[in-house]
């Protein structure tokens, strides 16, 4: 019943529709300026990938959509509302929407696998029924290839494991927008291949927009449909990866051989 | 110097200013919202539970202390007799309510702030704030009630226990029955001994919870601010329990014993 909604909520949604509007932010942390004025648009369905090194403020930047942060000069929109002007109520709305993987999965580490995936589901969708809990926990621990995993401890999964779990706790409310601190971040080579494939089937799966922060080049060459360079606390350049390594702009060629 | 007198008043305002905000989520937390009564009842369990044999062994330990050392001065008036006594009103005003607390202020409060600051410091408070879950009900709300409400059960039963400390004490050279220690100890209290002790360490509980969760969840990034906020959690919590006793004293002398 909860797939049904959600399908025809993304069915009736106009694909052009920019789902998240960032205009002119600009964020400083005690006279470290990290965000200069950033424009992003990222419509409905697509992959941006923001690419940048360590240390840039990317992560900032996607704080600022679910309020987490707030800019200190410009506004972030998201589905056309200011997140700053949002009160409680409307930011609990916003989040229930906008699903966030940080970088080490931040496991809920007292609870299993099980009661971590549950937790969104009776805390924030208040889903009652024990039936259709279990069958959405099994769904989307399935989809990460974990499903035997279910009742084991955080503390019992590697590096990769809690990434995916932490994906599937992300995708088990159904977002429509998915914001991913350097998924790929510490793992190896594979599994980080691994990681940015599942990324871009969960998000062909659920049709979500996903905003996908990273300074991993093959995690971009997959998943992004549209890279955004970010240096210095700018966005210098954007394209699609292929579009970005051929750049005439040596900065951002250099850029691609820097990070890779 | 003045600056740096200035800068450590406007940081120590600061910190009593988001304390205020802290507080005043934590009251409107209380009544909206589900009430998350199984993390409820899971706190109970291991700060009352699980604080119990430490409590018990402190009260009693102190019990019969306070015993042995009074005894050769209360031998010398001509007072033997008043040792139960002199124990029961002590301990159930006084020494029952705050050993009970001081002990929870180490083990409580700091494990409180150190399991909440590893939460901060692993993104898993950021990650429960994001989902749209409230963790200021599931975290905060339920730690506070459950120290406010198991930290007077445990200095009641410490009361207990302690007086039994105080029975095999007088016992190691008088031959005193359990029934007759017991009916003295009773005897010589009154309803207003006990009801400021039981209230005075509601406030206690709370204290260590309060502070606690604050610590936790105030604290910096970084696996040093863990420690950080455990340490500071007990400092502070320990110094509160006295400041709410001399304050509880007060009131009380005031009220009752005039």
């Amino acid at each position: 019943m909860a797939e049904q909604i959600h399908s025809n909520n993304v069915a009736k949604h106009n694909p052009d529709e920019v789902v998240v509007d960032i205009e002119h932010i600009s964020k400083s942390f005690g006279g470290n300026e990290v965000l200069r004025d950033i424009n992003l648009q990222v419509k409905r369905g697509e992959n941006v990938v923001v690419l940048g090194k360590s240390g840039q403020g990317k992560s900032v930047t996607i704080q600022c959509i679910v309020g987490l942060l707030n800019p200190d000069e410009g506004t972030v929109k998201v589905f056309g509302d200011v997140v700053a002007d949002m009160d409680d109520r409307e930011l609990k709305a916003l989040r229930t929407k906008v699903g966030f993987l940080f970088q080490s999965g931040a496991l809920y580490d007292s609870m299993t696998v099980r009661e971590n995936l549950e937790f969104p589901l009776t805390r924030v969708l208040k889903m009652r029924d024990q039936a259709e809990i279990d069958q959405r926990v099994e769904e989307v621990l399935d989809g990460v290839g974990l499903l035997d995993a279910v009742d084991k401890m955080p503390s019992d999964l590697s590096g990769g494991m809690r990434k995916r779990v932490g994906l599937a706790r992300t995708m088990i409310v159904k977002p429509e927008i998915m914001l991913y601190d350097e998924p790929t971040t510490g793992l190896d080579p594979i599994t980080s291949r691994e990681i940015s494939e599942l990324i871009l089937n969960m998000q062909k799966k659920y049709k979500t927009s996903s905003i996908i922060i990273t300074h991993d080049m093959e995690c971009a060459k997959i998943t992004g449909d549209r890279v955004v360079i970010m240096n210095d606390g700018r966005y210098i350049a954007e394209g699609s990866f292929d579009e970005l390594q051929n750049s005439d702009n040596e900065l951002v060629r250099s850029f691609f051989n820097e990070t890779t | 110097m003045a600056e740096q007198v200035l800068t450590g008043y406007k940081k120590w305002m600061e910190d009593v200013g988001e304390q205020g905000v802290f507080f005043s989520r934590f009251f409107r937390n209380i009544f909206t919202g589900g009430f998350e009564w199984q993390e409820f009842v899971r706190q109970c369990y291991e700060i009352g539970y699980k604080s119990f044999m430490l409590v018990g062994l402190t009260s009693f330990i102190m019990g019969l202390v306070l015993i042995l050392q009074l005894r050769p001065a209360m031998v010398d008036m001509g007072a033997e007799s008043m040792l139960p006594k002199t124990l029961a009103v002590s301990f159930i005003r006084e020494m029952g309510p705050v050993i009970t607390a001081i002990i929870c202020a180490g083990k409580i409060a700091s494990s409180i702030g150190a399991e909440l600051g590893s939460m901060k410091v692993t993104e898993q408070i950021d990650a429960m704030e994001v989902s749209g879950a409230n963790p200021m009900q599931y975290l905060v709300v339920t730690r506070i009630l459950a120290t406010a409400i198991m930290v007077p059960i445990l200095a009641l039963m410490g009361d207990v226990i302690g007086l039994f400390g105080g029975y095999l004490a007088l016992n190691f050279t008088d031959d005193l029955s359990f029934a007759l220690y017991f009916r003295k100890c009773i005897a010589s209290l009154e309803f207003i001994d006990l009801l400021p002790a039981i209230v005075k360490t509601i406030f206690f509980g709370f204290a260590i919870g309060f502070v606690g969760c604050y610590k936790g969840f105030h604290s910096n990034k970084g696996t040093e601010s863990v420690g950080l906020a455990a340490n500071s959690a007990v400092v502070t919590a320990s110094l509160w329990i006295f400041v709410i006793d001399a304050i509880a004293v007060q009131i009380t002398s005031i009220l009752f014993y005039r």
